[in-house]
């Protein structure tokens, strides 16, 4: 598996989605979430998207008022995250029709099903977006 | 009504949480909510379940324990609907911990969902059991998962293969099992199934060798036929990034070939021309092409050597070096450390773009950087590299400058082509970044400068210079105080000149003015201020002229409140007073350190000392309790070498425990730490460190045997037997006491106020103890009492501890014991001063609540009493 976690914070810091591929308990979740929002929000637009954090590797991307931060292992290929970052995004105003943070807030469930077709255990498992959204939209319909 | 239109409550309460102002509002918010929650659990409502879980999964989000709601997740995953299964397996993703008992329940469940007849809760349940299932469940279940990798519909597929990841890394020896229906994934054209197939082929190969075979044989032609029709595929919409179809399918499928030809001529022939059009073919103007080309190089570079695409690849790093985008340059430059071991040459081309990333503006970009220069050094560039890494230290960040002084330092002991540049290159590290520098590293100079006797000269007056500029860098204090102290006299008179240098004039004073500012900077920390002290030392015997205003800052030092600074003070200032004639055997120079010796120690300490604090370091390693057996014990900077010059032959290695400077920080922690060693280990603890109590007895019984022969107790009799081996505080007076017992008379006596009369205080059939009062003249609050302990049994008392307590209104201070061992028969008795302040002097008298401890005969004894008799009027 190449993906740790994947983060949705806003610029405050505060969390927005979470989501972890490995165990971390309570404790070390929130202290891992504060050291990384402390190391990433702190970055300016010009330095890289990378940040080195313990035996890791943090691809980070900001769309307007929201991080999105990816833990990955040390070989996986950041350009490639980075570019999933962007899928995601662009998934996500599919549906919402441009995502903002009360979006995912709001529709917490919904953003992690869309995230549940993306990724698991750590890997990709669709790329397309219509792929994707396909099961979401169906129970919106059913329901 | 539909559960996931966040029924007007979820909404609510994500509103009053958003509303608050305070960190505890929102607890107080969350904590109602919480409640909330648990007494609908225990009303077992089904209506709202759903809905409390979603709320659950917020609260869980923002760190707020949420254990309680485990058991729903797992109630509404039994439920038939699929929106209650939908929303009970996402709980069951976030909320569950690892605790395998709950997880076990949910198995059942599983298996009656990975059967269901409705496709969408298949899905449900591979999604959960890829995400958390245990080794456990992934033997229950396989048979369940191998099956759907061959199901209808290709989304099933794909997650059944993802599913099969989880399965084999939990337990490994299932993964022949999937090697055939993985195989059979490669061949789809759906872009999910091919993408999880592929990440499934991936893992078994790092599984099983049996799979990377099969995979290799029948599978790479047909990967790389895959990669080609991938590449050469017209526009699709739906996969379409940046005019690149499916870049992660790309990556992922790059990724494969790399692990299949890694190590095998032929698979790697097979996909050389692929490799070859994806390098020169892929766009670079966006990050997706860049993602990819990245990939491929990174293949090219681990797959069996082909030269021209070697030099492709390198060639592509070096477009990414100069691009402006810092995340080209990041990641050329990781991708550049894997290159190194393939082709050093070419890496070495890019030498100075690096050398410039080491100075970005970018943390990221630097430190990787600096990784890459540390490994491009070698014997012939070492010079300019790290001149070029040792002036950008001085504008360097100072969150940088730790990494940078760390690499600096390693390489220049790596590859010093001589002592003299080695020598330099350290000096100006020390100069200017001197705090950074790790303990081990200001040993090792020290260690290299006593090892060039012909750079003795040379190096303390360097050192002297970097001193008036940099007296903040402590290291470099350190360093330059023990050279000053060793080599004071090659200072002042320009001894041992090189011709490169230029001659400086400093007299005697002016060396003991700079050790001064050193022992009293207000930066200086313990070890510093002793080394000081010992330097002075030194000195007052190198400089006669001198002596005397030495030995007036060695005695400021005598009411210092660091324990060890005080006994210090005190033994240097009995020793500059008192032994004029052992003194300059005493302070004869360092013999050599033995440089092997000192390496060997550090390699056998370095996984002790990594990542450790360096203050929890100087505990660890003289101590030896970290590395008890191989590396030597003999402390650097304690030189216990047999060669050293020493008074008396038994008594020598006693003495080094006053030379040496390496402090423990803590000298109670390092005392405890020697508790647990068996006999020998805290005899050669004894002899290479110096916690304050040892050296203390060491000396004592010195002194003892050198000028004493009433007592023909051998110090190393002494040291190995455990009883003295005591980790007390009292015992420590022992040496202050012999020491003082030389001079003419004791100041306290002559200042006595009125007389009291003595009190027998205690006594029972084994112990007598007596008291005899002093005053102060001036103050009548205080009373000194000097307690006599005598042993009134015939045997003899060991680890004798006096303990008193007071009331109130009186303050009681204990000075150390002359000693814990009490002779059988009131043969010697042991003295305690005890002072008491008493603020209600006039008024009430003074009372004392008293607990002796010993051993007798090796059993412990403890007494008991209460002291009433003290004289009217203390």
């Amino acid at each position: 598996m190449g993906i740790r976690f994947i983060l949705m914070v806003n610029k405050q810091g505060q969390t927005r989605l979470a989501q972890y591929y490995e165990y971390l308990t309570l404790e070390e979740r929130r202290a891992l979430e504060a050291e990384i929002v402390r190391k990433c929000l702190a970055r300016n637009e010009q330095q890289c998207s990378f940040v080195e954090h313990r035996n890791y590797k943090i691809v980070y991307r900001r769309y307007a008022s929201l991080f999105f931060l990816v833990g990955v292992d040390n070989d996986e290929n950041e350009l490639a995250i980075l570019e999933f970052i962007h899928l995601l995004v662009e998934t996500m105003d599919r549906h919402f029709g441009n995502v903002c943070e009360l979006d995912i807030m709001f529709h917490l469930e919904k953003a992690h099903f869309m995230l549940e077709e993306m990724v698991m255990n750590g890997c990709i498992v669709e790329t397309s977006k219509t792929n994707i959204l396909a099961p979401i939209q169906l129970m919106d319909k059913t329901y | 009504m539909n559960p996931f239109s966040s029924g007007t409550r979820l909404r609510d309460m994500i509103r009053a949480i958003r509303a608050c102002k305070t960190a505890a509002e929102e607890r107080g918010v969350v904590r109602k909510e919480c409640a909330a929650i648990r007494a609908a659990i225990n009303e077992n409502d089904n209506d709202y379940r759903h809905r409390n879980l979603a709320k659950l999964m917020f609260i869980h989000m923002l760190g707020y324990p949420t254990h309680f709601g485990q058991m729903e997740c797992l109630k509404l995953i039994a439920s038939a609907g699929f929106p209650e299964k939908r929303i009970g397996y996402l709980g069951l993703m976030l909320l569950l911990d690892e605790r395998q008992e709950v997880l076990m329940l949910v198995t059942n469940s599983l298996k009656q969902d990975l059967n269901h007849s409705n496709q969408y809760i298949v899905g449900l349940a591979l999604c959960a059991m890829g995400n958390i299932c245990s080794a456990e469940m992934a033997r229950d279940l396989a048979p369940e998962v191998e099956r759907l990798l061959q199901f209808r519909d290709p989304n099933i597929r794909k997650k059944a293969a993802l599913c099969s990841i989880r399965i084999i890394k939990k337990v490994p020896e299932l993964a022949e099992n999937f090697i055939n229906p993985a195989a059979a994934l490669l061949r789809e054209k759906h872009h999910g199934v091919l993408i999880t197939g592929v990440q499934l082929c991936t893992e078994l190969c790092k599984a099983s060798e049996e799979a990377l075979e099969y995979f290799r044989m029948k599978c790479t032609e047909g990967l790389v036929k895959t990669l080609k029709d991938l590449v050469n595929s017209p526009y699709a919409p739906e996969y379409d990034i940046a005019g690149i179809t499916d870049p992660f399918l790309h990556i992922r499928l790059l990724k494969l070939l790399r692990v299949l030809g890694q190590g095998d001529e032929d698979a790697s022939e097979c996909m050389n021309d692929i490799l070859a059009q994806v390098a020169t073919k892929t766009e670079s103007n966006k990050n997706a092409g860049n993602a990819i080309l990245y990939e491929c190089v990174a293949t090219i570079m681990s797959i069996e050597d082909n030269g021209g695409l070697r030099v492709l690849a390198i060639n592509i790093l070096g477009r990414f070096l100069s691009n402006r985008d810092n995340n080209i340059r990041y990641v050329a430059l990781n991708m550049l450390m894997r290159a190194i071991t393939v082709d050093a040459q070419a890496v070495q081309r890019h030498r100075a773009t690096i050398l410039e990333c080491v100075k970005d503006l970018d943390a990221s970009i630097r430190k990787r950087a600096l990784e890459l220069v540390y490994v491009l050094v070698n014997e012939s560039n070492v010079k300019p590299l790290t001149k070029e890494l040792i002036d950008y230290l001085e504008v360097s960040d100072q969150d940088f400058k730790g990494d940078l002084t760390a690499k600096i330092c390693s390489l220049v002991k790596k590859f010093s082509p001589e002592k003299i540049w080695y020598i330099d290159q350290m000096l100006k590290v020390l100069s200017e970044a001197g705090n950074f520098v790790k303990d081990e590293v200001w040993h090792a100079v020290i260690v290299v400068i006593t090892n060039s006797p012909d750079l003795h000269g040379y190096a303390v007056r360097a050192l002297y210079r970097a001193l008036q500029t940099s007296a903040d860098q402590e290291t470099l204090v350190r360093v330059a105080v023990w050279c000053i102290g060793e080599y004071g006299d090659m200072l002042v008179n320009n001894i041992g000149m090189l011709d490169v240098e230029d001659p400086i004039t400093v007299t005697e004073s002016d060396a003991v003015d700079i050790i001064e500012i050193a022992l009293k900077h207000h930066t200086s920390d313990l070890t510093t201020k002793a080394m000081a002290l010992i330097a002075l030392l030194k000195l007052s015997s190198r400089f006669p002229s001198c002596s005397e205003r030495i030995k007036e800052i060695v005695v400021q030092y005598k009411g210092s409140l660091v324990l060890e600074l005080q006994q210090r003070s005190i033994e240097l200032n009995s020793i500059i007073a008192k032994h004029q004639n052992i003194r300059s055997t005493l302070v004869e120079r360092m013999p050599t350190l033995d440089l092997l010796e000192w390496e060997e120690k550090q390699s056998g300490s370095i996984p002790n000392t990594t990542g450790s604090t360096p203050a929890h370091a100087s505990i660890n390693i003289p101590n030896g309790v970290a590395k008890p057996s191989s590396a030597p014990l003999v402390d650097l900077l304690d030189l216990n070498s047999d060669d050293v010059p020493a008074p008396s032959s038994s008594g020598g290695d006693s003495f080094h425990g006053l030379l040496d400077i390496d402090l423990s920080g803590a000298p109670k922690q390092s005392g405890v730490n020697h508790s647990p060693n068996n006999g020998t280990d805290a005899l050669m603890d004894l002899l290479s460190t110096a916690t304050p109590t040892q050296s203390r007895s060491a000396i004592s019984d010195l002194l003892n045997s050198g000028q004493d022969n009433k007592t023909p107790v051998s110090p190393l009799e002494v040291l190995s037997s455990p009883s003295s081996n005591s980790i007390q505080p009292t015992s420590s007076a022992g040496a202050i006491d012999l020491l003082d017992s030389f001079a003419t008379n004791s100041p306290i006596q002559e200042n006595n106020g009125p007389a009291y009369p003595s009190v027998v205080a205690f006594e029972s059939s084994n112990l007598r103890i007596g008291f005899n009062f002093s005053k102060l003249p001036g103050n009548p609050q205080t009373t000194i009492i000097k307690a006599t302990f005598t042993n009134l049994s015939p045997s003899v008392y060991t680890d004798f501890i006096f303990q008193a307590a007071v009331p109130k209104f009186l303050q009681l201070h204990l000075e150390p014991a002359s000693g814990n061992t009490l002779p059988a028969s009131g043969n010697e008795s042991i003295t305690q001063t005890l002072r008491v302040t008493n603020s209600q002097h006039g008024k009430k008298s003074l009372v004392m609540r008293i607990r002796i401890a010993y051993k007798m005969n090796n059993k412990d004894v403890l007494e008991e009493g209460q002291i009433n008799n003290f004289p009217q009027g203390l």
